[in-house]
């Protein structure tokens, strides 16, 4: 998918130092003021809109993670759902209570906890390196699927730590330093808002979302970007110019790995309950696996910021769709046959994955360059980003 | 020891129906170098057509309706979809067949609601005895018609002008093409026969004895595990694709007997997973060489 999905624009004459700077300028503030509009959001919106924003969050931390690997390392990857749920584990064993004799727990402080949940998706991306390194395309997207059935079958198994798929287990809540997440706590007001559990957890996932995605800016354009897009683009290539092909494979899907572990630390935190699937379709299934998928082709493979657009829409829709509908009544039926949220931008997202393959390979994201390019020259160093 | 000869015979006959569905990734794999992930939708569009007709036209209609449509549907998104997108690469024709695959298969369990039809009413659940062992006539109809089906498709392969063409483009597009051969006709008619595959396998599927459940989000997921079947065999080889059906048959059947039924679904795919460790083309699949 490499060579049509991130094709470099035509040469561009080069631009003017001035003019460039004044465009760096301008791209600055777009992303500040953006910015401040996330941090405000909180007192603007209620309760149930900003749970559905933390959602598109946890949504584009994963949805970054799964685009390095894809887009710029070139492997397909269907395993996001498993590591997913190795985060939502890992946060949960880490900080969970230690005298509970239903479950096992360490009672690590939770801010750790989240920490070593990364940590151990990000080892479990690098135990299947042996895997992932000698496979290529759609023999690493299957084998890869094969983690999820694992994951499944872990979940229904591991009762002790994953809590069981019957009743699951009741994460802890999250703190920072002794300053919880939750409605406890001291009470803050800002600008005569209260700011309570959801606001609290928007300003957490706004920080991690921040974090992932300037982390994944500089690996993009960091040495080690460039080598996954020379394994990518060519493997004898890249090993022929130094490039330890073996190394960059396996680091690329253990960075992925971490980004999916700490998106499962926020699904869990998110739904407040770690609940395992009972079939391969749930919460860690196969269907979020493609979503996130899903996510990255619509976004344009290997795009950064095309991840997060793509997560707003995949993940947002279901989210926004039944929102709307409790004000409008949508969606009113039930049963059987109804279309509920969760169908309808599932048909979204499958007709703009169909769209974008046909007409857009480069996703969102080259739209939104064509857009901008359309005004002015193109910058050599923003391809491949 | 009969526990074994029963479980063996199961696993051959739940085996024969993931060797179809088998068959139909590596025949459309062989034509275009695209693996098909909306396969389990046409299982699943068969199968519902077997179900909207079954009234009016009986069990033997209807399954032959939905055969038919399985393969016509299968044509249409080769004609429509695939072949539209020359320009695009064989991997991002597969991430096209995923998003095909969301929007048949929710709007088709979105229709199925809670009514879990089963399909094959010919042989389903009339289980009868040969020597202590219980045979289920599912898996010994199933072993059956692959058997048939499987061995036409190979005749048909070796020896017929269709065969020919197919093997000359799988071996490479452009000098077939440069031959006279209709390249689109070739591909499309994979598609066909692949949908066809799937359309049969969904009247097994979709029974008592093979998945004790009837039409549903659950068939799909079973059409999934043709995947490793696939896969362990080797994309690109026919053979590969029955052995690799039988194996993942066989690993189910005991798996879910000696370990346990939660695990049995992952065994598939852990046999897999060592298999492409040791041969990363699969078993019988061609071994890509990377010249410097």
């Amino acid at each position: 998918m490499s060579d049509t999905a991130v094709k470099a624009p035509p040469a561009a004459p080069p631009t003017p130092p001035a003019k460039r700077d004044r465009r760096r300028l301008v791209k600055a503030l777009a992303w500040i003021a953006l910015l401040v509009v996330l941090l405000a959001i909180p007192l603007y919106l209620d309760a149930a809109w900003l749970k559905a924003g933390q959602y598109m969050m946890i949504g584009g931390v994963g949805a970054i993670g799964l685009t390095m690997l894809v887009g710029q390392a070139g492997q397909l990857s269907l395993a996001h759902a498993f590591f997913l749920l190795a985060g939502a584990t890992g946060y949960t064993v880490l900080s969970g209570p230690v005298d509970d004799e239903r479950v096992f727990g360490l009672g690590l402080d939770p801010g750790l906890s989240l920490v070593g949940a990364v940590v151990i998706a990000a080892l479990l991306g690098l135990a299947f390196a042996p895997v992932s390194g000698r496979l290529r395309g759609i023999y690493l997207g299957v084998a890869s699927l094969s983690l999820v059935f694992l994951g499944l079958y872990f979940g229904q198994s591991a009762e002790t730590l994953t809590g069981g798929t019957s009743t699951g287990r009741s994460p802890e809540p999250f703190s920072l330093f002794g300053f919880p997440f939750t409605n406890g706590g001291p009470e803050i007001e800002l600008m005569g808002v209260p700011i309570r559990q959801a606001e609290r957890l928007w300003y957490l996932f706004l920080l991690l979302t921040v974090l992932a995605f300037v982390v994944a800016k500089a690996a993009v354009r960091s040495r080690v970007g460039r080598s996954w897009r020379a394994v990518r683009d060519n493997e004898a290539a890249a090993s022929v110019m130094g490039v330890s092909v073996t190394r960059a494979k396996a680091g690329a899907f253990a960075v992925s790995s971490a980004y999916a572990g700490l998106a499962g630390a926020m699904t869990v935190l998110w739904f407040d309950i770690l609940k395992p699937d009972e079939s391969e379709f749930g919460t860690y299934g196969i269907n979020i696996s493609i979503a996130f998928l899903a996510m990255v082709i619509i976004g344009g493979l290997g795009s950064v910021p095309g991840a997060l657009v793509g997560a707003l829409i995949v993940n947002g829709l279901p989210q926004v769709l039944s929102l709307y509908s409790a004000d409008l009544g949508w969606f009113s039926g039930t049963g059987d046959g109804a279309l509920t949220p969760i169908l309808v931008s599932s048909f979204v997202y499958g007709a703009a994955i169909i769209l974008v393959v046909l007409f857009e390979p480069g996703g969102l994201a080259a739209i939104g360059r064509r857009i901008t390019s359309a005004r002015k020259p193109h910058l050599p160093e923003e391809q491949d980003k | 020891m009969n526990t074994f000869l029963q479980l063996v015979v199961n696993g051959l006959g739940k085996g024969a129906v993931f060797a179809l569905l088998a068959l139909g990734f590596v025949i459309i794999f062989k034509a275009t170098e695209v693996v098909n992930f909306a396969h389990g939708s046409l299982v699943l569009f068969g199968g519902y057509l077997v179900v909207v007709t079954r009234e009016s036209l009986g069990w033997a209609g209807a399954s032959l309706v939905g055969i038919v449509s399985a393969g016509l549907l299968a044509l249409l998104l080769e004609r429509f979809l695939l072949s539209r997108s020359r320009h695009a690469d064989a991997n991002s024709l597969a991430l096209l067949t995923i998003g095909v695959d969301v929007i048949i298969t929710e709007e088709i369990v979105r229709r199925l609601g809670v009514t879990l039809p089963f399909l094959g009413d010919a042989w389903d659940a009339r289980p009868f005895q040969i020597g202590g062992i219980t045979l289920f006539r599912t898996h010994l109809v199933a072993l059956l018609v692959a058997a048939v089906l499987i061995t036409a498709f190979t005749v048909a392969f070796k020896y017929s002008n269709w065969g020919v063409a197919m093997r000359a483009q799988a071996e490479n597009r452009e000098a077939a093409a440069l031959m006279g051969i209709r390249s689109s006709r070739v591909t499309a008619t994979a598609w066909v026969v692949a949908g066809v595959l799937a359309g049969v396998a969904v009247l097994f599927i979709a029974t008592q004895d093979f998945s004790g459940a009837g039409l549903s989000r659950g068939t799909h997921s079973i059409a999934l595990a043709a995947f490793p079947a696939a896969i362990l065999g080797g994309l690109d080889s026919t053979a590969g694709a029955v052995v690799g059906g039988l194996v993942v048959g066989l690993v189910e059947a005991l798996s879910a007997q000696y370990v346990s039924f939660d695990f049995s679904k992952s065994a598939v795919f852990l046999v897999m997973l060592v298999v492409l460790v040791v041969r990363p083309s699969g078993l019988f699949g061609t071994r890509e060489s990377t010249r410097v």
